[in-house]
Formats: structure tokens, sequence, C-alpha cells
């Protein structure tokens, strides 16, 4: 199977790249747009800031590219993040795949939410084989509120949305990398799906 | 609900893991990548491997401890010890660290925060903090506690919050190595001035610490490291006991 990494810059994608190793697949990293239209799953990860993700975005063409893609792609973080329709941090527009706009944890509240929360209303063939309830590790400041598009929700003073689905289009808050066995689980059932 | 983390702290030197450590079923207990594991396995939320060589190969021999670190364990970890430079950030990012942690460098070079939170993000930029109490004034100091520095505790926490550090570990040099407990009315105020997270470290001995910094101490995470290297408390019971306590915790 042929799993391509969208490369465009976006912090630790070496783990991201170990987890899929330790489950027996290989994946590429890549910013070429002919590599991730042939592959047969595409990820999109991102660590940092919306408004410069999408600036490196834009600057490769890729923020054309990806809405477009047919396989299944799966945004980790901020790569979730960058596929609704726009972000509070930095006032930054997204790639408008999930109709959901991310928002700013409240000021009562530790921010960034740095830690291990549950995830709850599994609704995904990502989540074949996990616990209501399961741990996954979360570090982020904004989150995409509850919406149709909602397949798991996290509770951080309030519901939201700790994974997204459209279509081909998954997307998760957590770091399914950084989880344990339970998030190289739902890695595995994505790069299996 | 977001649980409190458990952080084993790991000192490492040239590569190796240092002093504290007695693992009867490991086969190598220097070797920091097979101690990770044990770690990742039994029930340890995030780890912290705070480098203390002095050689000129460190730099490399930290980033190739990093990567087989980084392929060898599921859960995420953080990286000290003599980072100074964006460039030091990158390749120890790029090899897998999921944070670095700050010190002194940032106590000289407070823009250094700046630089790297909008380089690589908040969250993956940690700054310790060593402090302890002179003529009852916290006083952050350098050169693990031997250094005084004329920055107040508090006063510095705010700052590096302000100039973009995602999260503090706060040593207390008066309580650490005492296993009397943990620097709790300390904590306790940075926690509540404070909006980032805060990791308490410096003074665990028993489980009775660990509820206490999470109840009195308002802290989001402890760190420890004889207590667990020499399997004084193990993180399975610790955590047993903490949700006896209603304190969340991932089982």
């Amino acid at each position: 199977m042929n799993i391509v990494i969208i490369d465009y810059g976006a912090g630790n994608i070496k783990s991201l790249q170990f987890a899929i190793e330790r489950l027996g697949f290989n994946a590429a990293l890549s910013s070429n747009e002919e590599e991730i239209k042939t592959a047969d799953k595409v990820i999109f990860p991102g660590v940092g800031h919306a408004d410069s993700a999408m600036k490196m975005l834009k600057e490769t063409g890729l923020d054309k590219l990806i809405p477009t893609l047919k396989q299944p792609v799966l945004g980790i973080c901020l790569g979730m993040q960058l596929l609704c329709n726009s972000s509070e941090e930095g006032n930054t527009k997204g790639l408008g795949v999930f109709d959901v706009d991310v928002k700013r944890f409240s000021n009562t509240l530790k921010v960034p939410q740095m830690g291990w929360n549950t995830i709850s209303n599994l609704q995904s063939d990502l989540f074949k084989g996990i616990s209501e309830n399961e741990f996954m590790y979360l570090v982020h400041s904004y989150y995409a509120p509850i919406c149709d598009e909602t397949v798991a929700m996290t509770d951080y003073d309030g519901d939201y949305s700790s994974a997204l689905q459209k279509d081909n289009f998954y997307g998760v808050q957590f770091h399914p990398e950084k989880s344990s066995a339970a998030g190289e689980k739902i890695l595995k059932n994505f790069l299996t799906i | 609900m977001l649980t409190k983390r458990i952080i084993p702290c790991l000192d490492i030197k040239n590569g190796r893991t240092v002093k504290g450590v007695n693992f009867v079923n490991l086969r190598d207990a220097g070797d920091p990548v097979e101690l990770a594991k044990l770690y990742s396995e039994t029930g340890a939320d995030e780890l912290v491997f705070l480098d203390i060589s002095a050689t000129e190969e460190r730099r490399k021999t930290l980033a190739n401890m990093v990567l087989q670190v980084a392929e060898a364990i599921n859960i995420p970890f953080t990286v000290g010890g003599g980072i100074s430079s964006v460039e030091d950030v990158a390749i120890l990012l790029k090899n897998g660290a999921d944070k670095v942690s700050i010190n002194s460098s940032a106590v000289k070079n407070p823009q250094l925060i700046n630089d790297l939170a909008a380089k690589f993000g908040s969250q993956c930029i940690v700054v310790a903090i060593d402090a302890k109490q002179i003529d009852g004034e916290w006083v952050v100091h350098l050169v693990g506690g031997k250094q005084p520095t004329t920055l107040n505790l508090f006063d510095w926490a705010l700052e590096v919050q302000k100039r973009g550090a995602g999260e503090i570990l706060f040593t207390s040099m008066d309580n650490d190595g005492t296993k009397d407990g943990f620097a709790n009315e300390a904590l306790k105020k940075l926690s509540e001035t404070l909006s980032i997270p805060i990791i308490a470290s410096g003074g665990a001995g028993t489980i009775n610490h660990f509820t206490d910094t999470f109840k009195l101490g308002k802290a989001d995470a402890a760190l420890a490291a004889s207590v667990f290297h020499f399997k004084e408390i193990e993180i399975s019971e610790l955590k047993k006991e903490l949700q006896t306590q209603g304190i969340p915790v991932r089982i």
C-alpha cells in the first residue's frame, strides 16, 4: 500500500512515520502533487500555527489539491483544523472540507489543553474495536465545535469534536501516533479502510 | 475529562541513563530506549529526558537518542538540557521529540522563548524553572540550583507565559531530593496565576505527595525520578490511589 504523509514543513512527522512502521506499513513524505494524488492513503499532519500553515499550503498549491482528493485522507491535529471552514487562530480561512468553524478555548481553562482525555460517541470506521471513553493524547488551544460531521467528542469544559468525517475525509484532533496502543489501533483502522 | 499526568524523568549522559535506575527486569538499565519502553507500557503518561552531558558530541548523541526513542515508544516525550538555539530545537523535533524544555538559555536570552514559539508553536515549548526560597522570596536559580538570579519565580513564570511558553516545569530546589513532598503553596499560586499547564517537580517521596500536589498544589502534571526508578512507587498503584482520591487519571 502506498501511504503518503503530506510534507509542508509541519512539526513532528517522524513519530507518525515510526508509528506507521510499527504497524508494518511504510509512509513516504511528499509535497509532490502527482505522488499525493496517486497514493492509496493520505495523511495530513500539522502542528503549529494555522495561519502560517495555510501560507505554506498556498505557496505549494496544496491548498487547492487537498480538498479534491478522492482516496481516504486523515487530518491530524492542526491538519484536521485546516480541513474546516475557518479558524480563529490568525483569522485563517481553511480548506472548507468540514463545515465548521474552529474556535479558541475559553480563558477560564488551562490553554493549551495538554494531556490525555477521553473520546466518546464514536461513530466512524476509524473507531472499530475502540471502546467508548478510550484515552487519547491531545495538545491544542483551538477546537472544532460539535457539528453534523462530528464522529467523536471530548469534554473540555463542554463537548467539542475530537473527530470529524465527511465522505473520504477523516479528521482527528488527538495524536493517534502518541496515544499508546489504542491510538495505533485507530491509525491501523484508517490505513485498512 | 482531562486527566492529571504522571511523568517519570530520565537523566541522560552521553546517550545513557545515569544514576538511580534500579530495574531488575531490564537487560540494560542504562539504555534510555529500553527504559522508556518499559515506562510507556506501565502507565507513564509522558516522559522527560534531561541531558546532563558536557561533551562536544553532546548534540549529536542526544539527537540520535531522540530518534531511537521516537521509534520505540507511542507516548509523548520532552527533551531538555543544554538547548540554546532554534537550530537545537529544530533537530530534536525533527527526530521525533514532542516537546523541548529550556531553562538557563531562556533566562539568559528570554527572546529565545518568543522565537521558538513563533517557529514551532507554543505547544512544544516547555520552560523549566528551578527556584528556591531566600528570605521568604522564591528566587529563580540556574545551574541546577547553584546560581541565584535576580528573578522572582512568579514574575518570571508570567513573563515566559507571555512570551509564548506552552507549559512550565517548576522544580523547587528546597524540596528536590528531600522526599518530603512537592512545594504545593508555590505551585498553587503558579497554577492560579497562569493559564498554561504547570508540571510539579521536586520532593516526591510517597503516593500521598502526588495526591497533595494535585489537590493542594493544583498541578496539571507531576514529575519524579528516583521514586519510579527505584520502584518505591509503581505508577499503576499510584494511579489507582489517585483515582480513589477522586483525581482524574488515565488507567
